[in-house]
């Protein structure tokens, strides 16, 4: 019996913890993975309800607000020229704080700096309806987010947290979405965890939510405690996610179950 | 209470030596096949059918990343089930199935669950007896 499990071990020892990557051709969005009432939700605007986020986005884009009583579109004109391809490729370096920063806190860095505007709180309908709208701008584009000498520490950061295990179920992010794809996790088909849809309306949420709320629900899942909203080991697993999925489509506003 | 919970995880991490089997009860006494039936089933506390899938026909939505529970009684001796549920890490190092009764070697647990084992030793002794009833 000693022998057979020494050699089970031997045998667990020479399978690697984890499988590689994705291979760049099998990448599949969670859009391939739901109903085909859904992906027609998303397909169509006019029964796609994130649109109705994108329409306040707009609108809030056009508002003069804060002390400095400027609106976006005053520093940034038309969003559809300013604005295009941007998300594709955030989380982005900013100088300022010395790493990079994802769409929320860059929205919320203009509003502060130069709307001398208070930064709107996380998952706000107004941060998420700026956020989809500037989002929308993107959309069919390629993800390509830039990685240098700069970014470089913070992808590998936030790879780390990947395939870190966590939590009292001792869940790594890379043992669903990498070794599991496509299996069924209870009622749930497991999809690949691209972020290229967000921020999206989740049915479940009756609503439309940022990438980080759909990653504390994983982490929550697993049992083991969420980053806060904006903390940097987030943005960091964002910057990875991204450049997984880099020359994916952007889909925002993405529809999800 | 507290002094048998102690001896069985100090039992749990024995095995590290190489053993294939957990042989004796984690409380020193047999489980309820009956309360192992609803542990297995219960998303909330088993956890179970998230990855296998077994012999529920009340349960519409079971998993598929893990094998059958089907027959795992037949296959498998009470201590090599209790080993497999207690810390299956100890049969192969990269599985995807928690360790039910290791609160040792984890990042980042939840408040809530900080210190506790995913299931109590009573628990997984009714999961062994439940598990030694599927027979096929
Ligand atoms: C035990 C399995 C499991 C683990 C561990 C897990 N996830 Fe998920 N994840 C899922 C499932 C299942 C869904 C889809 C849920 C649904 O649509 O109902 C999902 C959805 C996602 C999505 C949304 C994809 C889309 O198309 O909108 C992202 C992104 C994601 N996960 C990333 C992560 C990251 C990052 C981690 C680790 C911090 C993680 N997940 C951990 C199972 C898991
Ligand atoms: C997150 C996934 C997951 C969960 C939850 C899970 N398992 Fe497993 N289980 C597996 C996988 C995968 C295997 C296959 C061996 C391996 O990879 O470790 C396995 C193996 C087993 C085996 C050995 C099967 C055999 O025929 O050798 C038994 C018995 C078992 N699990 C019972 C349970 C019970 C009972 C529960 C709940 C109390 C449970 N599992 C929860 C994933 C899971």
């Amino acid at each position: 019996m000693r022998n057979s499990v020494l050699a089970l071990c031997a045998a667990a020892i020479a399978i690697p913890a984890f499988a590689a990557e994705i291979p760049l051709a099998e990448r599949r969005s969670g859009y391939d993975f739901m109903s085909r009432e859904t992906r027609t939700m998303q397909d169509d605007d006019t029964a796609n309800p994130g649109m109705l986020w994108v329409l306040d986005g707009e609108a809030l884009w056009k508002r003069k607000a804060g002390v400095a009583d400027r609106a976006c579109q005053d520093c940034h004109g038309d969003a559809g020229t300013s604005m295009k391809g941007v998300a594709a490729r955030y989380p982005a370096f900013d100088a300022a704080h010395g790493r990079p920063v994802n769409l929320e806190q860059r929205v919320n860095a203009c509003r502060v700096d130069r709307q001398k505007a208070p930064p709107l709180a996380h998952e706000s309908r107004d941060l998420l309806a700026l956020t989809a709208y500037v989002g929308r701008q993107s959309r069919g584009l390629p993800v390509a987010v830039p990685i240098d000498e700069r970014t470089k520490p913070f992808l590998d950061a936030g790879r780390g947290t990947f395939f870190r295990r966590q939590g009292q179920l001792n869940l790594s992010c890379a043992q669903c979405h990498d070794d599991n794809w496509g299996k069924r996790l209870a009622g749930s088909v497991i999809p690949q965890g691209h972020p290229t849809g967000y921020p999206l309306y989740r049915l479940e949420w009756q609503g439309v939510g940022s990438l980080q709320r759909r990653l504390r629900n994983c982490i929550v899942g697993m049992r083991a405690q969420p980053y806060d909203f904006g903390a940097g080991e987030f943005v960091d697993l964002e910057l990875y996610l991204m450049w997984r999925a880099r020359g994916m489509k952007v889909e925002t506003p993405g529809v999800r179950p | 209470m507290r002094r048998i919970v102690v001896a069985a995880l100090v039992c749990v991490a024995a095995n590290a030596a190489g053993e294939d089997s957990i042989p004796s009860s984690l409380t020193g006494a047999k489980g309820d096949p009956v309360r192992g039936r609803a542990i297995v089933t219960n998303r909330q506390v088993g956890l179970c059918l998230l990855c296998h899938s077994g012999p529920f026909p009340e349960e519409r939505v079971q998993g598929d990343l893990a094998p059958p529970l089907n027959g795992a009684g037949r296959r498998l001796s009470e201590g090599e089930l209790r080993l497999r549920i207690a810390d299956s890490a100890r049969i192969n190092p990269a599985s995807i199935m928690p360790a039910y009764f290791r609160t040792e070697g984890l990042t980042r647990v939840a408040p809530a669950f900080e210190g506790k084992p995913v299931l109590s030793a009573e628990q997984i002794e009714d999961v062994v007896a439940f598990l030694k009833t599927l027979n096929e």
